[in-house]
């Protein structure tokens, strides 16, 4: 057999520089490159995204992508989909916050207590998006929803 | 005029890969936050470039300040793509070449060293801060 190269997921941080929110779509996109989904999972530099670097702009029109964003503004997701393709799955932190109830979560330089938890959801959220996408899809007749040949 | 004055835009790279980008995005925290709250303030890059129009407004058209991570200088692309007149640059790889001891390490947590790489890239957009105003007559 080849060896052919792995499928990654992409993860595309929005970083936001004005809310700690930000700082939580940061922290949980490296806690899922580096303990969660390692060999799974690449990181897409936004800002280079942003700036024009072909390299991450070409991995997302081939690659399925994951853009966390801290706020409903979504600049991640647009992003990818702007200048790239739709991305795969789109996790919003304050949505996973109002889900889990948070409330203040630190600032942007430190998160406190909360704002960890709350990375360490997100962090789990991806894991498992990540692994939805990897997931084989089922082929043959059944999953095309039973139609046979007639 | 209302004669307030405009605090200058900051925007940092924030790369998410390496220890300078999280060095960049420290410093604009430090510059805005303790050296020159009064003076300075953070507009998040993606935003920016994403087209925010209260974003936009704050960069365009006035001096801006650019901390970039690498060689790439996407922060300061972003603003210059904002239409800010002129973007002062500060490079974090540059700042750690005159910082030879530094060994900055960690993204979500610098260490020691990349905290003090940040705060001194914090202090040399400082002074690019203090020169705008004496430039402008504010000092």
């Amino acid at each position: 057999m080849p060896d052919l190269p792995r499928k990654k997921i992409g993860l595309i941080a929005c970083s936001g520089e004005e809310m700690p929110e930000g700082t939580v779509t940061r922290r949980a996109v490296r806690k899922v490159l580096e303990t969660l989904r390692p060999d799974e999972t690449v990181t897409l530099c936004l800002p280079l995204f942003l700036a024009g670097g072909e390299g991450e702009r070409a991995f997302a029109r081939h690659y399925p992508t994951i853009a966390v964003d801290g706020c409903d503004k979504r600049c991640a997701a647009r992003a990818t989909e702007k200048y790239s393709a739709k991305p795969a799955a789109s996790i919003v932190v304050t949505e996973i916050a109002n889900e889990c109830g948070c409330g203040s979560i630190g600032t942007v330089r430190r998160l406190d207590a909360a704002g960890l938890r709350l990375a360490e959801a997100v962090a789990q959220r991806i894991a498992e998006e990540t692994d939805r996408q990897l997931k084989p899809k089922p082929k043959g007749p059944a999953a095309r929803g039973g139609r046979g040949r007639s | 005029m209302s004669g307030e004055r405009r605090r200058i835009p900051v925007a940092a790279c924030s790369g998410i890969g390496k220890s300078l980008g999280a060095a960049a995005r420290e410093a604009a925290c430090i510059l805005t936050e303790e050296l020159r709250p009064e003076r300075a303030k953070i507009v998040a890059l993606s935003l920016l470039v994403m087209g925010d129009e209260e974003a936009r407004r704050e960069v365009a058209g006035g001096e801006a300040i650019a901390i970039d991570g690498c060689k790439l200088e996407c922060a300061a692309k972003g603003l210059a793509s904002a239409g800010a007149a002129n973007v002062r640059k500060i490079a974090v790889f540059d700042v750690v070449r005159r910082h030879r001891g530094l060994k900055p390490e960690g993204v979500c947590d610098l260490n020691e060293d990349g905290l003090k790489l940040a705060r001194a890239a914090a202090e040399e957009a400082a002074k690019i801060v203090d020169a705008i105003d004496e430039e402008s007559g504010r000092a």
